[in-house]
């Protein structure tokens, strides 16, 4: 800690890796840094974006901060903050909040808001209902799409009934839609969130005034929902675990087996086919959770591979043979929550107090319901379906040589999605002029050249944030979503400085425990959960949940206290610290260390 | 066990509170917290009735009284030589035989197999909760015989007439007639640990915390300000541990052989170990909340684990710091009809 000020680098001063400047180049132009970036304080994206960015996945930061700019600017007309401007070099998203500090716009922005606000604190409920019909239908619509495909002549039935409309432009219409679906889906996501967590907000404010002591996650707590679809997708796994007990195949399920060859005995005998009608019913809808934060192309569902629920289940079927409770208890989950709430309130002085607490309590909990629900239709079911679509589009293009020889279907995530149209209309063309495509010429070198970008930026640190840190962070967006403060500031500005054994993250889940360190870095490595070990990752989220029963400890990169991962240990009772920022980094497989839950403090003891 | 207030003894499970003017706060706080079921280790209290009677036998030979109220309050000399001569006859002076039969009787009754005690004055005005008047008071720990306890039960008289007792007196204008003092005697704990509990934050006054403060053998070392504690802050409603400060615990007080304590070094690794373990922790608030709710208010706890692991109060007193804030204090928020205005307050970056 010196008492000199420290600073961040300069937006300029951040060089492209040697060797991937081609790569960098190709994304968006109104993404590259410019001179003028350099007034400007930027942070990195690390909570949504941790990873290098395959160009095509750029989309999600693309239709995400259109529509998160446009609710807060010009629909719900937040008073002090516009959106927030991004741009991506080496890989890594980086993004400055847009503030209003002309106290006429504020004012004048403060008499629009309120209206606007208003209106949705008191048609929430209705307008939450419409919000999921809304995402039911567009989810419905993305299902409808039909896989792109070729034939080599117009079929005869639809070229007698006069389309003219040759089958190729079907590629375009299917892709324009998916990815207009894409930018609808974000919009959705934006219609309530900053409300919702507003409200939340409101709340926190007060519970820290009254009881400065209190801990994120009593409040967290208080606030939780209890019937979240978010809970669903684990509850799913613990129905066909028992499912299996009931009918007699649980014998199939052991740790690391083979889930295809699995699923083919099971296939083979009746019970086995009535688990497997049962496993269908658990899929769909509520296999469709992405293992990751649904940011990523490889952020695959439950629904495209069953490693997780498949890990999940022998421990499940265990508990259930021992004859233990695997129920999650949601009344008593509710009883405690309003136990927390009434004890609270007793404490407070005021009738006064009381009254603006049982205000604030009732908003937060109208509100929960989406903050924590939107996820599992937005960022999961949505998204995996769209990556799936583009997929399809990888096979086609694939199929067509566009990717080489050595080429795979997911080689199209290193196109951007406006070269993807490109290729698209290249193969169009090709298809209707009767000439070869150019694709399988060009595409083939500049995939190798990303792919490798993608790999070189990974190995490469890059600063948590650009820029002189301003005196306050004061946007309320920048605040409630990413948790950055003044004070988050600092502490990054003093990472390293400190002692490296020691990492520093929110306090999610109290308790203090000590084990072996097992660093997972994608689903494929959640075979390696050992009984007890602390699970070390980027991000958990629920989905990863039934994981929880296996672990001893949870600490992950990125997080906040009301993050889902934290949710879910507070409900496994599991000691958690979130937002370490650098613990995959940092802690290896096998070192064991130790978690304090209560302090958020990770301490790395001794070697593997 | 069927002593009134009035004897000059009274044992803990029959008085409360409100007998403060004969127990003292101390006796009447413990005497509160065992008839609410509270563990207490077992004791009695000389009450007041067994000052006066020693008082009045005194007084019957010489005056006492009257000389404190003649002193200048001004006159340091004075009052030195007014203090050496009274506490000369509150220590040499042959105690009343049905006072002394009493307070005897009852501490063979309390350690039948000659358990040592501890003595502390137990003051009986609200001003001896005054921290200008707390400090004058007694406390002799680990007493063995009922003789050495009845020659303590005395010193505990004689700190009334203290040169700075008896100037508080005269400065404010407290008639002497009204001035008594009660004496708690209590079996001794040989603590594992020891310490304080605050039923709220003594940093920020936050109600919803317990902080706990202990560290090894006797609690005299954590009260005293001689060893550094370790401190926890433990969630009052949760049962979260949200802060564990483990100090260098250098030393500890223990109970010496021919009577009273001793400090030894502690060795490695007992020095910087935790001295509770979170069941204890939890164990402590348990009984910290059962204190709180008994009283209607936050409590100043002293308590003690004994080599079993069982948690013991040997004081409870109300918290006065924050009380006393309290009673000025402002709702948190300006109250609205409309909760939404406090979003807005939120979102228009007013907070």
């Amino acid at each position: 800690m010196s008492a000199a000020p420290k600073g961040f680098p300069l937006p300029s001063s951040i060089k492209v890796v040697p060797g991937t400047e081609s790569a960098q180049a190709a994304y968006p132009y109104y993404t590259q840094f410019v001179p003028e970036d350099d007034g400007k304080f930027w942070f990195y994206n690390s909570m949504h974006f941790p990873e290098p960015m395959h160009h095509f996945d750029m989309i999600t930061a693309e239709a995400a901060y259109v529509a998160m700019g446009a609710f807060n600017t010009r629909v719900h007309v937040l008073p002090t903050a516009k959106g927030v401007d991004h741009r991506i070099i080496n890989g890594r998203v980086y993004i400055g909040g847009v503030v209003v500090t002309d106290p006429d716009e504020i004012a004048e922005r403060v008499a629009e808001f309120q209206t606007r606000a208003f209106w949705y604190y008191e048609h929430w409920e209705d307008l939450y209902e419409q919000w999921k019909d809304k995402m039911r239908a567009l989810i419905a619509e993305a299902q409808a799409l039909p896989s792109p495909s070729l034939p080599d002549y117009e079929p005869l039935a639809t070229f007698k009934e006069g389309n003219a409309v040759a089958a190729s432009h079907d590629l375009l219409k299917i892709y324009q839609q998916q990815v207009e679906g894409y930018h609808r889906m974000w919009h959705h996501h934006f219609e309530f969130l900053l409300l919702g967590y507003g409200a939340y907000m409101t709340f926190f404010d007060f519970c820290k005034k009254a009881f400065p002591e209190i801990s994120d996650q009593a409040i967290s707590r208080m606030v939780a929902g209890m019937e979240a679809e978010i809970f669903r997708p684990d509850e799913e796994v613990k129905r066909l675990a028992r499912r299996a007990v009931e009918l007699g195949v649980d014998h199939h399920f052991t740790d690391n087996v083979d889930i295809d060859a699995v699923l083919a005995d099971l296939d083979k005998v009746g019970v086995g086919k009535d688990w497997l009608a049962e496993l269908e019913v658990s899929r769909n809808p509520w296999f469709n959770v992405s293992s990751g934060d649904g940011f990523y192309h490889y952020h695959r569902s439950w629904q495209d591979d069953l490693s997780m629920p498949f890990a999940a289940l022998p421990g499940y079927i265990d508990k259930i043979k021992a004859g233990a409770n695997i129920e999650r208890p949601t009344a008593q989950l509710i009883e405690e929550r309003e136990a927390l709430v009434a004890d609270y309130r007793e404490l407070l002085d005021t009738d006064e107090d009381k009254a603006t607490y049982d205000q604030l309590i009732t908003l937060a909990h109208r509100v929960f319901p989406y903050v924590e629900g939107h996820k599992f239709y937005c960022e999961h079911w949505y998204t995996n379906l769209f990556f799936n679509k583009i997929r399809e589009f990888g096979r086609l293009l694939l199929a067509h040589d566009f990717f080489g020889p050595d080429g795979i279907e997911e080689d199209i995530f290193h196109l951007t999605q406006y070269e993807v149209e490109s290729a698209i209309v290249d193969l169009m063309l090709s298809w209707g002029v009767g000439s070869p495509p150019r694709g399988p010429a060009y595409w083939p070198p500049i995939v190798a050249q990303r792919k490798a970008a993608i790999i070189e930026w990974g190995k490469h640190p890059t600063p948590p944030a650009l820029g002189d840190v301003p005196d306050a962070i004061d946007d309320p967006a920048i605040n409630m979503l990413w948790g950055i403060t003044r004070e988050n500031l600092d502490s990054w500005l003093d990472d390293g400085t400190g002692d490296p054994n020691e990492l520093k993250g929110f306090a999610a889940c109290s308790g203090v425990v000590e084990g072996i360190a097992r660093v997972v870095k994608s689903v494929s490595d959640i075979h390696r959960i050992q009984q007890g070990d602390i699970l070390v990752c980027q991000v958990t989220n629920p989905t990863w949940s039934p994981l929880f029963q296996k672990i001893s400890a949870a600490v992950s990169d990125i997080g906040g206290s009301m993050s889902h991962m934290a949710i879910v240990a507070r409900e496994y009772g599991l000691p958690a610290v979130v937002g370490t920022g650098v613990a995959t980094t940092r802690i290896k497989d096998g070192q064991r260390i130790r978690v304090d839950g209560g302090k958020g403090t990770v301490s790395i003891l001794e070697d593997a | 066990m069927t002593d009134s207030p009035m004897s000059p003894v009274a044992w803990f499970a029959d008085v409360g509170i409100k007998d403060r003017p004969t127990v003292g706060g101390k006796g009447g706080s413990l005497g509160e917290l065992t008839q609410a079921g509270i563990a207490v280790p077992p004791g009695f209290v000389v009450t007041t009735a067994a000052f006066e009677v020693f008082l009045s036998a005194l007084e019957a030979k010489e005056a006492i009284r009257p000389l404190v109220e003649a002193l200048d309050p001004d006159d340091h000399a004075a009052a030195t030589v007014l203090s050496e001569k009274l506490r000369a006859r509150v220590m040499g002076d042959p105690m009343p035989p049905e006072v002394e039969t009493a307070i005897i009787s009852a501490m063979r009754q309390l350690c039948p197999e000659g358990q040592p005690v501890a003595v502390r004055s137990s003051a009986t005005t609200e001003d001896a909760d005054d921290a200008s008047f707390a400090g004058l008071q007694d406390t002799f720990l680990w007493v063995l015989t009922p003789e050495d306890m009845a020659h303590k039960v005395r010193e505990c008289w004689g700190s009334l007439y203290s040169v700075e007792s008896m100037t508080y007196r005269r400065k404010h204008g407290l008639p002497e007639a009204g001035v008594a003092m009660a004496v708690v005697v209590q079996q001794m704990v040989d603590a594992l640990c020891a310490g304080v509990m605050f039923t709220r934050s003594p940093t920020t006054g936050d109600k919803s915390v317990i902080t706990i403060e202990g560290a090894w053998g006797l609690g005299s070392s954590v009260v005293s300000g001689e060893v550094t504690p370790d401190k926890w802050v433990l969630g009052k409603i949760t049962a979260e541990i949200s802060a564990r400060d483990i100090s260098d615990k250098h030393a500890r007080q223990v109970p010496a052989e021919s009577g009273g304590i001793i400090e030894v070094e502690n060795e490695e690794p007992m020095r910087s170990s935790p001295c509770l373990t979170d069941d204890q922790l939890m164990a402590l608030r348990d009984v910290g909340r059962k204190v709180e709710r008994h009283y209607g208010k936050a409590q100043d706890i002293e308590w003690a684990l004994d080599k079993a692991g069982n948690v013991l109060l040997l004081q409870s007193r109300p918290e006065t710091v924050w009380s006393q804030k309290d009673a000025v204090a402002k709702p948190v928020t300006a109250p609205v009809a409309n909760p939404m205005a406090h979003v807005m307050n939120i979102f228009g970056g007013r907070r």
